[in-house]
């Protein structure tokens, strides 16, 4: 069924391109939102990774393959690798400064005024589970789609 | 010294890019590490020898006792010595054995990794850190073997040397894990100095058993030998530096540390004894009998490794001393022969002993070289060979245990191995010269440096002997002993039982050489029939055996239906998890229904109608759609009760699994019913039994309460230790976080599993 599949990739409709448009951008800012917030609210790196490949996945089915690759910039299994590399790095942050693997290591930056901003290795672990999720779920969903019978 | 042992790693990850920019000086610049760390080793020889015992450490797993220690004594400060000192040689000999080989930047990385974790096996104090870099080597010595890997022969020993080590490695950590039980601690330096008797644990036996087969194996003891012989598909470096010099000598090395804890079991020393002795006199025979100029090198190794054993089990102070001195002798002439073996393949073109002769005006330097290691080889004074040889006799003279067959083994291969050594080092170069491939011509000086620098190392230790004997010898002699041991070595002790031993086995040894020529074509015959049940021809049944099997159970287990495999799956959870429950709990069923809300309920009538919509439903869409009912209800679930991480993931899942399904809906086959009457009822059981098992778990684990949950302790702990509110998170990232990054690999291992399934199809040749 060679029609079927070539419409199936490619949806020309306006209004889901542009509606694709649009939120590809704010479902990734969604995405890390619930990234940073994961660890005194509901969400996390699974979580945001789920919803980032589901904003990719919506504009890979407006636009196609070729184009979200384009915008991609990196092929899926970068970001897996990536990510795998984030998680492992922080692991070995703890050993460097002298304490058991794995151990979290926290740093508060103080903005001016009553802003601060926490940053650990968990963080860098947690954003190792986002691009890794969201690597493996875009290599599925990429190969899936490009696949022929 | 974590600095000494972890810089072979990091050089090794530069090598391949130092490769390309350094052409063919590379060999030289890489051996400069080996030469700084022998160097290194060299400054920590005056405090050893004065018996002192450098300890470092670094926690690694420090909760599980597994630390990243390091000891150095005289033994570990040999071992070391000997690696970095040959190491810096066969580095120079690689760059231009391999010059300009495709593959010269992976070859060094794999033999720096190599010398690294082998350094690592010689200095660990810990028994897991010890294993781990043991495994190293082994691995290491798989790549390097298999390093011509379009060959299928390299492949072939490659697989065979990893399989026979490796069967090896794992009864060696079982070993290992007994030797620390019985022992109080993961430490060497603690076993050895504790008072807890090893000798009289309840398991000691099955411990002795267990460590020696994996020294057995590494060290290519009868009746696991043969992979060494055939481990000379690799490239003549890596012969001459693991498979003569090194690695086959971790199972040496791991014997003699245990040596002061385990000598006194009767076990130990009639296994060490025995097994050393014929695997010397089968490696000598079969030395000797071999043509090929490898083999030969080869088969002596195994001769010497056997006699390394055989003194270890002897245990006498004589035998210490000659176990140092032959180890040490044996290094160096063998990685000096080796050496001259590559360089005679390399400019004669063939590896055949019957068709080398009078090279020796081709090439002048090599033959001193060649002479030098083979007089040692021999045993011949003033080299150190035959101090060590000597030393060798006087030890067997001695040997508390079937004392009169073990120095008619010891003589008999030494006049074996004197006249392998006129095979290898005169034959070559004297006579009429023989009928090579190739038009012989002298090595760089690359090549001959190595063997030049190690021949002469045997004369000069041979001559000024309170170097080796002092210096080297004496502590690591007390370590093998466990207790220091007064001795000195000579070359000249007057006439002794040692010496007319020498002098009688020198002449067996020159009639031998002078039948070399004509035993051949006998000796070839009988080895072809006795390797008919040799313990090889055993290999290969067990391999075709495991490969039987192995496609049996494919057939069986994995035949390709998604819906056998979940059978299998599904039914060995509900036999062992149902009789388990049934045996160790029983059914015990309180159900309190009169808390549940009318939209609990309302949820849960909705979850049943689903299923039952989902198994009845003829249409392929319908059935997916309902499933995500299902999903969303389950969501509706964890919500209720309080989970909204479980339910936000829950949500967000159903919607990627409604993508996929998009995705694929359109290249699935028609929507249809496969099952077959009797297939129906018999998937319809499954399905119930799983069922019905899960909900009498749940319902059974109601009440019961085996020790307190851990999830007060999460919700204290979350937010003073890991500054987290969000339980959920702070436990997969930071108090699990070790689990997470595994699933995360293994979700990464199943999208790599996807792509390649989707992606990477097997090529259809294209003239087929």
């Amino acid at each position: 069924m060679p029609e079927k599949r070539s419409s199936l990739v490619q949806v020309n409709t306006v209004i889901l391109h542009t509606a694709a448009l649009l939120l590809l951008p704010l479902q990734i800012l969604f995405s890390v939102f619930l990234l940073l917030r994961g660890h005194d609210e509901p969400g996390g790196g699974f979580i945001a990774g789920l919803v980032a490949t589901g904003a990719v996945a919506l504009y890979l089915f407006a636009h196609g393959v070729e184009s979200t690759r384009r915008i991609l910039r990196f092929e899926p299994q970068e970001f897996l690798g990536l990510g795998l590399l984030f998680g492992l790095a922080s692991a070995l942050i703890g050993p460097l400064v002298g304490e058991p693997f794995f151990t979290a290591q926290w740093y508060t930056l103080y903005l001016g005024g009553n802003t601060e901003v926490k940053l650990s290795t968990v963080l860098l672990f947690d954003v190792g589970v986002y691009f890794t999720v969201l690597g493996a779920l875009l290599m599925v969903v990429i190969s899936l789609t490009e696949a022929e019978d | 010294m974590l600095t000494a042992v972890l810089s072979g790693f990091a050089l090794a990850i530069l090598a391949p890019w130092l490769t390309g920019l350094f052409k063919d000086r590379i060999g030289w610049l890489l051996a400069l590490l080996p030469l700084g760390l022998t160097a290194y080793f060299i400054s920590h020889v005056p405090a050893v020898s004065n018996g002192q015992v450098v300890l470092q450490s670094w926690d690694w797993l420090p909760g599980l006792g597994i630390n990243l220690s390091f000891m150095l004594d005289g033994l570990s400060l040999l071992f070391a010595l000997l690696i970095s000192f040959i190491g810096t040689f066969i580095l120079i000999y690689a760059g231009s054995y391999l010059r300009g080989h495709r593959y010269l930047g992976r070859f060094y990385a794999i033999i720096l990794c190599f010398m690294a974790s082998m350094l690592g096996v010689v200095l660990s104090d810990n028994l897991i850190s010890l294993f781990v870099f043991w495994e190293l080597t082994s691995i290491t010595s798989y790549l390097l073997i298999g390093f011509d890997h379009e060959k299928n022969n390299a492949r072939k020993y490659a697989l065979q040397g990893l399989l026979v080590t490796f069967a090896g490695g794992l009864a060696l950590m079982a070993g290992l894990i007994m030797l620390a039980m019985a022992g109080g601690g993961y430490q060497f330096s603690e076993i050895l100095a504790s008072d807890n008797d090893l000798l009289t644990s309840s398991f000691t036996v099955g411990m002795i058993l267990c460590i020696l087969l994996g020294a057995f194996t590494k060290s290519a003891q009868f009746p696991f030998h043969f992979w060494l012989p055939n481990a000379m598909a690799a490239p003549t470096p890596v012969s001459a530096y693991l498979h003569s010099a090194t690695m086959v000598k971790a199972g040496v090395y791991l014997m003699a540390r245990l040596n002061p804890a385990l000598g006194e079991h009767p076990l130990w020393t009639t296994l060490l004894c025995s097994v050393g002795a014929f695997t010397m006199v089968l490696g000598a025979y079969r030395a000797y009998s071999a043509t090929g100029i490898k083999k030969v090198l080869a088969y002596s190794t195994v001769m010497a490794l056997g006699t390394l054993t055989m003194l270890i089990g002897i245990g006498t102070d004589h035998a210490m001393v000659a176990f140092a001195s032959f180890l040490l002798a044996h290094s160096l002439y063998k990685g000096a022969l080796f050496m001259v073996a590559g360089i005679l393949d390399h400019s004669t073109g063939t590896k055949d002993l019957t068709l080398m002769g009078g090279l020796r005006r081709a090439m002048p330097l090599t033959v001193i070289a060649a002479s030098v290691a083979g007089l040692s080889l021999a045993g011949l004074p003033p080299l150190f060979g035959f101090v060590a040889k000597e030393a060798l006799f006087e030890a067997v003279l001695g040997a508390p245990w079937q004392g009169a067959a073990l120095l008619v083994a010891a003589v008999g291969s030494s006049a074996l191995l004197i006249a392998v050594a006129g095979s290898v080092a005169v034959k070559p170069f004297w006579g009429a010269p023989g009928d090579t491939p190739r038009v012989p011509h002298e090595a760089p000086l690359g090549m001959w440096l190595g063997p030049m620098v190690l021949a002469f190392t045997s004369l000069l230790f041979g001559l000024a002997l309170y170097v080796p004997d002092t210096l080297l010898m004496g502590a690591a002699v007390t370590s093998v002993h466990g207790a220091p041991v007064d001795f000195h070595l000579s070359l000249w002790h007057g006439v002794n039982w040692p010496l007319i031993l020498s002098f009688g086995s020198l002449i067996v040894g020159a009639i031998l050489y002078a039948l070399w020529r004509s035993s051949r074509a006998p000796l070839a015959r009988v080895n072809e029939r006795l390797s008919r049940f040799g313990p090889e021809a055993g290999y290969f049944c067990l391999m075709k055996g495991l490969v039987w099997v192995s496609e049996w159970q494919t057939r069986v287990l994995q035949n390709g239906l998604v819906r056998s495999y979940m059978i299998v799956l599904i039914m060995t959870t509900v036999l062992l998890t149902g009789y388990t429950l049934l045996s160790q709990h029983g059914l015990y069923i309180t159900l309190e229904i009169s808390d549940i809300t009318f939209y609990e309920a309302g949820i849960a009538l909705l979850m049943v109608a689903s299923v039952g919509f989902v198994i009845l439903t003829r249409s392929r869409l319908g059935a997916v759609a309902t499933l995500g009912v299902l999903g969303f209800s389950v969501a509706l679930i964890f919500i209720l009760f309080s989970a909204p991480d479980l339910g936000i993931t829950q949500i967000l899942v159903e919607t990627l699994t409604v993508i996929l399904l998009v995705l694929v809906l359109f290249k699935l086959p028609g929507y249809s019913h496969y099952s077959k009457g009797y297939q129906v009822w018999r998937d319809s059981t499954v399905a119930v039994l799983f069922g019905l098992l899960v909900t009498l778990l749940m319902l059974s684990a109601f009440d019961v309460r085996y020790f307190e949950s851990i999830s007060s302790y999460f919700i204290q702990a979350s937010y003073p230790e890991a500054h987290g509110r969000n339980i959920v998170n702070v436990i997969l990232v930071d108090f699990r976080a070790m689990d997470t990054l595994g699933e995360i690999f293994v979700l990464s291992i199943a999208a790599l599993g996807v792509f390649s399934m989707l992606k990477l199809r097997a090529e259809v040749p294209h003239d087929a």
